[in-house]
């Protein structure tokens, strides 16, 4: 029996090799004709205005934050979830206390207006 | 070894098939829907018209705009695409046609396509272009604010049968798929919902809306590299229905028919779902999108699994 993690890596080259072919074989069959107008950002025809790289909305850290902890979550909450028939109501109560914890937190985060977009 | 490298190259095989078949599939089911025939010239019904496609982007010109991030633009088809391949390890095609049955399955597939929004924001910052920043920027935040009632409902799942392992879920299915059960069937809706966000597809298509963004992340690629962008967003919509027919629809558990059979049958019938969905509903607002995930979904999938525990452990 191989061990599992020899079928990851192999899947892992496997596709590396599969986009690294198809672009490979591309660049052996393709025209090339760069010219200054054509390798321009696109922007509707105009020509550009400013930096691209333009200031984030803060909203997206904030998203970013709570996708975070509930992540995190949710990662302690699985190996409890695959035992928990056999811990009984104990530990059902311990992670609904968790869980609930959570809750607040999100409700608290709704009520900030972390959650709204505007 | 022979094995696994057989696994491996007929997963790879079965990408490009059905990756170019989902494609047409589309391309049919929209025109059926808005009363047209779609594409019809070349072969039967139009059938070869991915392979149409291939070689016409296989013989584009490659073009890159300036002030590039070289490093992202280069790098983000391989992120996008090698985590798609990556899945196929642990999907389960029938009781004995699964590449690998990992312990940890459930808990790979979900972290190892999450990897795709990395590749997709390095393609909206390596392009150096305002559309496809942007659509980055609203891919990441709307791919990680549905990740959380997706896992949210994948855990009842576990909670359910006990293990991560997907031959294991699948068996657990045995005479009762989990659709049948009512906190599992809010489960799979929960789940449907997210993952139809997940691969970016309307009604949540809003990081590549082509009304307002062109096509969002993937405005600047050209020729082989839009192609990968183009499979993997596929053989992603394949993945989420793969994993759901697992989960929720009994897998390949099913009478008469060989289980591979009933597998496909069931992805493709989820599929053709997601595609109905896209060619019918009307794209939602970034903010409307944004609060449906926190305020509606996660809270909807915190109070299922407190009270799914609830029955399970009275």
């Amino acid at each position: 029996m191989l061990p599992d993690y020899l079928y990851i890596i192999f899947f892992l080259l496997l596709g590396v090799g599969f986009v690294g072919s198809a672009l490979v074989v591309s660049w052996f069959l393709r025209p090339r004709a760069p010219s200054q107008a054509k390798s321009s950002p696109y922007e509707c025809g105009e020509i550009i205005k400013g930096d691209s790289r333009v200031q984030f909305n803060v909203r997206y850290y904030l998203f970013a934050l709570i996708f975070v902890i509930f992540d995190v979550e949710i990662l302690f909450t699985m190996p409890w979830a695959i035992v928990f028939r056999q811990l009984g109501i104990t530990a059902y109560f311990e992670m609904a206390a968790f869980i609930l914890i959570l809750a607040a937190g999100l409700f608290y985060a709704w009520k900030k207006g972390a959650l709204e977009w505007q | 070894m022979i094995q696994m490298v057989a696994a491996g190259l007929s997963c790879l095989g079965f990408i490009a098939v059905s990756a170019m078949f989902l494609i047409w599939l589309e391309r049919k089911v929209s025109a059926w829907i808005q009363n047209r025939l779609g594409p019809m010239r070349t072969g039967f019904q139009g059938a070869l018209q991915p392979v149409a496609d291939t070689v016409k982007l296989l013989l584009k010109e490659d073009i890159a705009p300036q002030g590039i991030d070289t490093l992202s633009w280069w790098l983000a088809p391989f992120f996008v695409t090698v985590p798609s391949v990556m899945a196929f390890v642990t999907i389960p095609f029938s009781s004995r046609w699964i590449p690998r049955d990992l312990n940890v399955g459930l808990l790979y597939i979900c972290s190892i396509t999450s990897v795709c929004v990395l590749g997709i924001f390095m393609a909206g910052w390596g392009s150096n272009n305002k559309y496809s920043l942007l659509g980055g920027m609203r891919s990441a935040a709307q791919i990680i604010s549905y990740e959380v009632p997706l896992l949210l409902s994948v855990l009842i799942v576990v909670m359910e049968t006990g293990t991560l392992s997907m031959q294991g879920i699948v068996q657990a299915q045995h005479g009762l798929w989990f659709i049948a059960k009512p906190h599992l069937a809010l489960a799979f809706l929960i789940y449907l919902i997210s993952a139809t966000a997940e691969v970016n597809r309307v009604p949540f298509d809003i990081p590549e809306a082509e009304s307002e963004l062109v096509a969002g992340y993937h405005t600047e690629y050209s020729g082989m590299k839009f192609a990968m962008f183009f499979v993997a967003e596929y053989t992603n919509v394949f993945i989420v229905s793969a994993v759901a027919t697992t989960l929720f629809l009994g897998g390949w558990q099913g009478p008469f028919l060989p289980g591979v059979v009933w597998f496909l049958l069931k992805t493709y019938g989820v599929i053709s779902f997601l595609m109905w969905m896209r060619w019918t509903l009307p794209r939602l607002r970034m903010d409307q999108m944004m609060s449906f995930a926190w305020k509606v979904l996660t809270t909807l999938a915190l109070v299922n699994l407190l009270v799914s525990g609830w029955m399970m452990v009275r």
